[in-house]
């Protein structure tokens, strides 16, 4: 039982990763109908300026704070630089610019930092918080989510700036005559995506440790997480992240054993997509003919 | 005309092997193994407008089709390569049978998700008497048949040319006709297409299930070039090479898997020369480029000069 409850647990804190990811996911999708392949290898390199920060020797939490702000500007300019040229084009041509980005960071990060593993610190690390069940890193982890979940909902719901970008998404040219500058409230989506993953990515960075192809497994979960919640809807992503992090720890601990964990997730894809497409908490399209 | 280019290119390929040293022949081998998996690829995603992001994984399981015969069964290798083509024609349909609901992006994710799972589950324990697990098999390479004078090499790429015209004949035949009409018509406007009495069901999880049986077919006769199969050569870059080299060919056009092929065979190889890291970023850029600038590939190019030339 004792076990049990630890696996639990655990799987939440990897699950705050997850649904963290699973958040920018999110953001793009909702204000612009992709799925951003791009996101994990976006947060692996985020992940890698904290890291060079942090080894010039500044301090975790300016290193941090520098990292996110550093993120979003560049999710920014992908937006305007990559991503724009083809708004209008058809899936196919969005999803292999996407695998573009993917290879590019990847290589990039491996041809600047090299492909050697290395470690990354956790900021949560005091004494007294250590309860047996949950590490201070994995406590850390679930808080940083709920916060980042918490401060997105209070600015896609209170300020003027997320009530644009909720109407920029959803009814562009409506948008557009009111006013609001639809193109760069979508660049703004693509920065908080960055943003977020960065994140996301300082947090699991202690666990799985630094290298160019850590993302690769999370991003699948993260997709997982997406869907099952609704690739619209951000509480169900976070909510999805939770979950798919319990049931892979669960999984991997009483049913196919930690080497068939990938599986789990393709698994969870595949069964979503077929069995509820929409998710857990997502919206149903109805397409005209 | 196109007759004449068609005839040239097979004299050029026949001709090759006999200017080039064993190392080079092996190499254009598996460019011609290549140009068999983006044939089933655009096949797949060019003409019936599906995205696969994993075709890695069929590969996958065609190669260790063959591999598996071979060491346990004692199957000759020339056997193993219908065998594998069929297998994976199976699970090709299979999968296409529940992604035949996926659309766009949600396509690409089962399949991209499908690709990064593969190496782990060919690394099973359960599968490990069979697989040989982390290892991998090894396969020994055939002789020529007929004491042809040939160097084993050179016998193996006649091998794969042949059995690559075989399949580029019948892709042909495919996309020339009825079928590949509707797999267009799918691709271009579904629901018009069910109008007119197509059954898009049957067709796309066909289809899926071709394009899976030329991608294993070439993960068969790649595996027998490369004489090993071992988990971590499927994974997800693989798959991403895949897109890379339809992409660069041509989407929906037949000579472009030549074109895509010779790409991802011999570009890495130069770029390997200036880092590690460098193909992909080759790749990347080489993708972006092309989607801005030349949505139709190296294909439509040379089609394009090719009209300009003649006024």
């Amino acid at each position: 039982m004792e076990a049990f409850l630890h696996q639990i647990l655990s799987g939440l804190a990897t699950g705050g990763i997850y649904a963290a990811i699973a958040l920018s996911l999110v953001m793009i999708y909702q204000a612009t109908h992709h799925i951003n392949f791009a996101q994990g290898e976006m947060a692996m390199f985020s992940t890698y300026l904290a890291w060079m920060m942090i080894d010039a020797g500044l301090p975790y939490w300016v290193a941090f704070a520098g990292t996110v702000a550093l993120s979003f500007v560049l999710g920014v300019l992908i937006e305007r630089i990559v991503i724009r040229p083809v708004e209008h084009a058809p899936v196919l041509s969005v999803v292999i610019v996407f695998i573009a980005l993917l290879v590019i960071l990847n290589s990039l990060a491996g041809w600047i930092f090299s492909y050697t593993i290395k470690t990354f610190p956790s900021p949560f690390t005091w004494e007294g918080s250590q309860n047996g069940y949950l590490s201070p890193h994995e406590l850390g982890t679930i808080g940083v989510t709920l916060l980042v979940l918490a401060a997105l909902f209070l600015f896609f719901r209170f300020t003027s700036l997320g009530l644009a970008m909720r109407a920029a998404a959803q009814n562009p040219v409506s948008s557009r005559l009111a006013g609001i500058r639809v193109g760069w409230m979508l660049a703004l989506g693509w920065g908080l995506a960055a943003a977020i993953g960065a994140i996301a990515g300082m947090m699991i960075a202690p666990v799985v440790y630094l290298d160019p192809n850590m993302m690769a497994g999370v991003m699948l979960y993260a997709f997982a997480a997406a869907l099952l919640g609704g690739i619209d809807n951000p509480l169900g992503a976070v909510v999805g992240g939770f979950v798919v992090g319990v049931v892979e720890n669960l999984a991997g601990a009483y049913v196919v054993g930690t080497e068939l964990k990938l599986t789990v997730a393709l698994a969870l894809i595949i069964g979503v997509l077929v069995f509820r497409p929409t998710g857990l908490f997502g919206r149903r399209y109805v397409t005209r003919v | 005309m196109r007759m004449a280019g068609v005839i040239v290119t097979i004299a050029v390929l026949v001709a090759l092997p006999f200017f080039i040293s064993d190392y080079r022949t092996f190499q254009f081998t598996q460019a011609i193994v290549y140009a068999i998996v983006l044939l089933g690829l655009n096949l797949l995603t060019g003409y019936n407008g599906q995205i696969s992001l994993g075709h890695g994984a069929f590969y996958a399981v065609g190669a260790y089709t063959a591999a598996i015969l071979m060491e346990h069964f004692g199957v000759p290798y020339w056997a193993t390569v219908p065998a594998a083509g069929l297998v994976c024609f199976g699970f090709g349909f299979l999968f296409g049978l529940p992604a035949l609901r996926l659309h766009g992006h949600y396509l690409a994710l089962a399949t991209f998700a499908l690709a990064v799972a593969t190496p782990q589950v060919l690394k099973v324990k359960h599968l490990e008497a069979w697989t040989g697990g982390v290892q991998g098999i090894v396969i020994i390479k055939p002789d020529p048949p007929f004491g042809l004078p040939l160097s084993q090499d050179r016998w193996l790429y006649f091998f794969t040319l042949a059995v690559a015209m075989l399949l580029f004949l019948a892709a042909w035949n495919l996309v020339r006709g009825r079928a590949g009409r509707a797999m267009v018509a799918l691709r271009d406007h579904p629901i018009a297409a069910e109008a007119m009495g197509v059954n898009g069901a049957m067709v796309k999880s066909t289809v899926f299930g071709i394009s899976a049986l030329y991608t294993g077919i070439g993960g068969a006769l790649g595996a027998i070039a490369v004489q090993f199969v071992a988990p971590d050569s499927f994974g997800t870059f693989l798959s991403i090479s895949f897109v890379v080299g339809i992409v660069v060919g041509g989407l929906a056009t037949l000579s472009g898997a030549i074109w895509g092929a010779l790409f991802i065979q011999f570009v890495p190889n130069v770029a390997d020369q200036i880092s590690k890291a460098a193909p992909w970023a080759i790749y990347g850029a080489v993708l972006l480029v092309f989607i801005y600038v030349a949505p139709g590939g190296v294909a439509y190019l040379l089609s394009r000069v090719w009209g300009k030339l003649r006024g």
